[in-house]
């Protein structure tokens, strides 16, 4: 490790490896593995206790399945129900490599895609593993009774999704995350009844506890009663989802944070790769200063639909009607003549942003693009049109008021993934020996860009299959020496909590946390969100910087702990996002390279495209916290590609 | 728009409630109900008044965790969540009653916050299909057509918003059941405990103090997800097939 | 408990409209009315006793009455109980109302019934001082049509008459349902054609007899 601050905000420390992963032929790799984790006689299982904190996919999946192996599992949500966790939001689909259209799919041009898609910044193991067990989750959700659609034949339907040209997209209507959500919460509410789960609802983690170097238990925050509980066991897995709401506006549900992991990573857990955001580009866009989340449009209507804006920036607040033909410029026709609409969700969301940048947006606010049917409902009807998008169309009427059969639609892109996350290795353990990471919470499977429909399939993969089959190659080891609840790491980890609710109620400040969080939406989406450069970056660190300072004193906290206080809760959410968003900014800066959604003005061609830089860059950022007044320090894990080529992405 | 609001304020679960009003000056038609109630909480927060509480998350319409009682309407007059409900579904100057769900079973946690523990229950009770993670067989193994898979997606749409019960007069929950109870039934994955999902399900129903449905089909009216009152026909036919049978 | 409302409301519906047959004698005059009411209590004989049909009948009905309420109530209660806490605004839309119409309407038609069983079947009281009693003599028809020939009765009988076809619209469409009949979209709008028109039948049908005899066309 060397001592120098680069850029007076960071070291950089030995680089990491995945010990994990097996060698040899990758279709072997996760048999292999399987076959070398320790088992666990069925007569300990009881003994041995796990905590799983969040039920979205991951979590709920892998609650339920360790419940029915017969550990003694408890599971944390914050909502009221298990059934609510935010996987319930996606819409599009699921991808699985069943190839059950033989139209040349299969597991090897899953990985292939997966990887190409993340623009080779994920590791080939682990993306070969999500391909291969892809299928079984589609057998086991249909026999959980998922009803995903299907042709009259009764056969299971797929779509192709994305640009990918295989149909490989199970889907579920425009209810797949709720679907496949509610097949695991009802496998989940099984081992409830079956005494092998205990539920805990409105429960949030506020603390992990290590002893001994070993992640043991967890603090948490009872949000009806506000008592701070402590519960203990043999490992812990964190299944809490993305970050997204760090940008304040996403796509993400109102509750989305990142206080489980980040308070993980305080006490010893790897960040990986922070800065890589997607940003979705078909979302409704800002209605106005009350806005409380964005709503994401299926990307679907890109098919149909032509992007543009006025040419003459005096246009943009005339009624798109009366704008004449050569007054428009469809400008991603324009620049992409190949791929047209079509473009990746980075590029398109990009080149949005610099239209609004250059002082052609549309709408309130200047930011927002024209999205225009009136061209394909000119073609083929209006009939057809409503068959394919009705319910998308309704749903824009219902939120904007505006009818799109008759107004162009208003659209621009929103903050919808956070591919960073905890670093974890192959068994998707943390650098926390027995601290386990699923679902979007980890730093995943998908490099620097997640394909669509993919993120359901890694949530499931995790949780069904992966970390029930690793875990117990930890948990072999186990029961672990019982930790005392009088002990010094559980005291202070319980002292720490209730001293930070404390600091928070009596700050008598004047300012609302929603409008510290809103502040910190907007640098990050200024200087960190769709393109990032060195000077903006360093800005973003300061201003973060000052307001956290401001924060800690002037925050205003109404009520009492020992109630429902929703005031609270927030608090100490932006609290944590607070330091999250000085590392995603700290991460930003130092890639200098683009690649997927993370874009680097300093590092594109002469044509404006994002520019990869593989030599200095091909690894994983993994950061480890510095301590409260350090910079924090950088660990590299190489990404070897041993199956891949590396090509740069081209759209034109 | 100028809107005053009547919201039910309760400090616990045993403290005592009642409506109190408040005003709002510059609300906009194209807020959502749900940041109107936002905005009164900056508000009431900025004077030194505790903010409201209100339950909500993905404000898209489809986690089921909103869901208030206004004027007398479950999530209000549109056949939407709470939460996809917009302003400009009111009048300026119009005063809006905002209560909580009201059924015993879900018990007033604070102000508009309810817990709906009842309904997790009664999933437990048999609202799933056994199956362990990995002893599924292949996914085509089993043919549905397409009328029973329709079907049977159409009723699994429920979000558990528990707008049901809040509708009906008799706080039944009839409607949450039928559209589990007809969502599985309609798979061949769900044959094998059919009827004794029927029959458990009902004895948790009624267990958790939830009212019986007398067929008012207020409930049907209210329910976001547009569940159709048949499936508490077929939740009737299921259980009196069970019953001949002997569960 | 729901079962047993729903095979109790099926038996009345029944019963009722065996019950209206017999009215409509009336047009037929008098002595096909006295003839019916005559069947009635010797129906089965000599197997059965006089009015030994009549009366496994009316223990049947009375059976039914009794579990019909008592169900009635027993939900009624439970929703009670189900919901202690009241809401401030009433809840608003049609279908609430149709709760409390079926509950209070089976109310008002079990006050009905007792008037409606006392004048006919039990005393035989006469409010019609402008008929003499001996006139009515053995014969029901003379009841009924001297009975009929009071305004006031008659408008009564158009208020129960109301409570019943209300009660029957929903109640005959909510049995069949209650039945587990109606698991389509397509069988319940069939029901609910049927439920209305059972509901209008009865109620003309209920309705002519004493119109007809007040407006005198019959007499
Ligand atoms: C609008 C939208 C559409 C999408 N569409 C698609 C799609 O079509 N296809 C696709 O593949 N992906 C899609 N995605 C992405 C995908 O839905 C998510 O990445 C995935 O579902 C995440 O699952 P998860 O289990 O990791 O986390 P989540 O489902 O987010 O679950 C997080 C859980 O953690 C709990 N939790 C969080 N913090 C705490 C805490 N501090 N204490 C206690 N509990 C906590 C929560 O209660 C919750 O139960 C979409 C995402 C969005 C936002
Ligand atoms: C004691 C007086 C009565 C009371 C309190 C009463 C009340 C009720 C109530 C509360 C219902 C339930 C509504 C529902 O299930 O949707 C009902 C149903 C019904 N009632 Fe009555 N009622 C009474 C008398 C009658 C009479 C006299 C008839 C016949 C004309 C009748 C016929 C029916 C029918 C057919 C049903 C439908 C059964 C079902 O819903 O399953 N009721 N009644
Ligand atoms: C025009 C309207 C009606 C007329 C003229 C009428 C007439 C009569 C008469 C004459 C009797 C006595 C029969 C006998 O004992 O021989 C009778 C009995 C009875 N009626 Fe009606 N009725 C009318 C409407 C109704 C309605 C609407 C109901 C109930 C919903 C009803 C329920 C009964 C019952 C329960 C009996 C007792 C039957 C028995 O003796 O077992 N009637 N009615
Ligand atoms: S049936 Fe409808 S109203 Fe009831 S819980 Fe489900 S979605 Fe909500
Ligand atoms: S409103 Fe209530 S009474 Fe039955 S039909 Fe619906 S549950
Ligand atoms: S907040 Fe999720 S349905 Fe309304």
């Amino acid at each position: 490790m060397t001592d120098d601050l680069i850029d007076g905000l960071y070291r950089e420390g030995a680089p990491i490896r995945d010990t994990k992963a097996p060698s040899g032929p990758i279709e072997q790799r996760w048999s292999k593995r399987q076959f070398e984790a320790k088992l666990v006689n069925p007569a300990n299982r009881r003994k041995l206790s796990v905590i799983v904190v969040g039920t979205g996919l991951a979590g709920g999946a892998a609650a339920a399945t360790l419940g029915e192996q017969g550990y003694q599992v408890s599971a944390f949500c914050y909502q009221d129900s298990p059934r609510r966790a935010h996987s319930i939001a996606a819409q599009g689909g699921m991808n699985a490599a069943k190839n059950y259209k033989g139209d040349g799919d299969s597991v090897y041009r899953l990985f292939y895609d997966t990887v190409k898609g993340g623009d080779y910044r994920a590791r080939e193991s682990n993306v070969y593993r999500l391909a291969e067990v892809s299928s079984n989750i589609i057998d086991q959700c249909v026999a959980q009774g998922v009803p995903f659609a299907r042709e009259y034949g009764g056969l299971l339907d797929n779509r192709s999704f994305g640009g990918v040209q295989v149909s490989r997209t199970f889907y579920a209507r425009g209810q797949t995350g709720q679907q496949l959500l509610i097949g695991a919460y009802q496998a989940l509410q099984r081992q409830v009844a079956e005494g092998t789960v205990t539920m805990y609802s409105r429960h949030e983690m506020l603390e992990l506890i290590v002893v001994d170097g070993r992640a043991r238990g967890i603090i948490v925050r009872d949000m009806v009663s506000g008592e701070v509980e402590t519960h203990l066991a043999d490992a812990v897995v964190l299944a809490t989802g993305g970050y997204g709401n760090v940008f304040f506006l996403s796509t993400n549900a109102m509750g989305c944070n990142v206080t489980a992991t980040w308070r993980a990573h305080r006490k010893g857990a790897y960040f990986g790769n922070p800065c890589f955001t997607q940003i979705h580009p078909t979302c409704i866009p800002v209605a106005g200063e009350h806005q409380s989340k964005l709503t994401l449009m299926s990307e679907s209507l890109r098919n149909d639909g032509r992007i543009w804006v006025p040419k003459k920036a005096e246009d943009r607040n005339k009624d798109p009607r009366q704008i004449p033909e050569e007054d428009r410029d469809y400008y991603l026709e324009r620049i992409y003549p190949a791929f047209g609409n079509l473009v990746p969700r980075d590029i398109a969301s990009r080149a949005a942003k610099y239209q609004c940048d250059a002082g052609k947006g549309v709408g309130p606010g200047g930011l927002g693009v024209y999205l225009d049917f009136s061209e394909v409902i000119g073609r083929v009807g209006r009939d057809t049109v409503s068959a394919r998008y009705g319910n998308l169309f309704d749903m824009y009427k219902q939120i904007t008021g505006e009818d799109p059969y008759e107004v162009p639609m208003r659209i621009y892109p929103a903050v919808h993934y956070t591919m960073g996350g905890l670093w974890v290795d192959y068994d998707l353990q943390s650098s926390i020996p027995g601290l386990f990471v699923a679902g979007e919470a980890n730093f995943s499977d998908h490099g620097a860009n997640r394909l669509g429909a993919s993120a359901l399939m890694q949530g499931l993969s995790d949780g069904y299959f992966v970390l029930p089959n690793t875990i117990r190659d930890y948990l072999a080891s186990g029961p672990y020496p019982a930790v005392d609840e009088s002990a010094p790491e559980v005291v202070e980890a319980k002292k720490s909590v209730t001293s930070r609710i404390e600091q928070f109620l009596n700050s008598k400040g004047t300012r609302t946390v929603d409008s510290y969080h809103r502040e910190l939406g907007h640098i990050m989406w200024e200087y960190c969100g769709m393109s990032r450069n060195r000077e903006g970056l360093l800005t973003a660190v300061d201003r973060i910087r000052t307001l956290r300072k401001e924060y800690w004193s002037n925050v205003k906290v109404l009520g009492e702990n020992e109630q429902i206080n929703q005031s609270l809760e927030r608090a100490g959410r932006v609290a944590d996002f607070l330091e999250l968003g000085e590392l995603m900014c700290i991460d930003a800066l130092h890639r200098r390279e683009s690649c997927g959604g993370h874009f680097r003005e300093e590092s594109q061609t002469e044509d404006g495209e994002a520019e990869r830089r593989d030599e200095e860059f091909a690894y994983a950022a993994a950061w480890e916290w510095g301590g409260e007044d350090s910079s924090p320090v950088l660990h590299k894990e190489d990404l070897v590609y041993e199956f891949i080529e590396l090509k740069q992405r081209s759209y034109k | 728009m100028k809107i005053t609001v009547k919201v039910w304020r309760q400090t616990g679960p045993e403290a005592p409630g009642k409506l109190v009003s408040y005003q709002l000056d510059d609300v906009s038609p194209d807020m959502s109900f749900l940041e109107m109630l936002d905005v009164l909480n900056e508000n009431l927060a900025t004077s030194g008044e505790e903010p409201i509480a209100f339950d909500s998350d993905c404000r898209e319409g489809i986690c089921g965790m909103c869901g208030l009682m206004i004027n007398g309407s479950a999530h209000g007059p549109l056949r939407t969540t709470t939460c996809q409900l917009h302003m400009r579904s009111f009048s300026d100057g119009e005063t809006i009653t905002i209560e909580p769900w009201r059924a015993e079973p879900f018990k007033v946690l604070r102000d508009l916050i309810v817990d709906r523990g009842a309904f997790d229950r009664i999933i437990s009770a048999g609202g799933f299909v056994s199956v362990n993670t990995g002893s599924a067989p292949e996914a085509h193994s089993t043919l549905v057509p397409k009328v029973n898979a329709d079907r049977a997606f159409d009723t699994a749409a429920c979000i558990g918003c528990g707008a049901c019960v809040a509708a009906c007069p008799n706080a039944a929950a009839m409607l949450f059941l039928g559209a589990k109870v007809t969502h599985l039934g309609e798979l061949p994955q769900g044959q094998p405990e059919r009827d004794s999902r029927v029959v458990k399900m009902l004895n948790q129903h009624d267990h958790e103090g939830f009212g019986g449905c007398t067929n008012v089909g207020a409930c049907a009216d209210a329910c976001p997800k547009e569940i159709p009152l048949d499936v508490i026909s077929q939740l009737n036919q299921d259980l009196r097939r069970a019953m001949v049978k002997g569960y | 408990m729901k079962l047993l409302m729903a095979v109790t409301g099926a038996l009345f519906v029944f019963f009722v409209l065996m019950h209206m047959y017999g009215n409509l004698k009336i047009f037929g005059g008098q002595s096909a009315f006295d003839t019916y009411a005559h069947h009635l209590r010797t129906f089965g004989e000599p197997i059965l006793p006089y009015e030994g049909f009549l009366w496994a009948f009316r223990v049947v009905l009375i059976l039914s009455v009794v579990g019909h309420a008592y169900s009635a109530f027993y939900l009624w209660n439970k929703a009670n109980g189900a919901r202690k806490g009241r809401y401030a605004v009433r809840l608003a839309g049609a279908a609430a109302w149709r709760s409390t119409t079926m509950r209070w309407g089976g109310v008002a038609l079990i006050a009905f019934l007792v008037f409606h069983l006392i004048q006919f079947t039990t005393h035989k009281v006469n409010f019609n001082s402008g008929v003499s009693d001996a006139t009515i003599g053995e014969s029901p028809y003379q009841l009924v049509v001297a009975s009929f020939q009071l305004w006031w009765v008659v408008l009564v009988y158009l208020i129960a008459l109301a409570a019943v076809g209300l009660h029957l619209q929903h109640g005959v469409w909510s049995a069949a349902q209650t039945l587990g009949c109606t698991t389509s979209v397509a069988a319940r709008v069939r029901a609910k054609a049927l439920a209305m028109f059972v509901a209008v039948v009865v109620v003309v049908g209920f309705a002519l007899p004493p119109l007809f005899i007040l407006f005198g066309i019959v007499e």
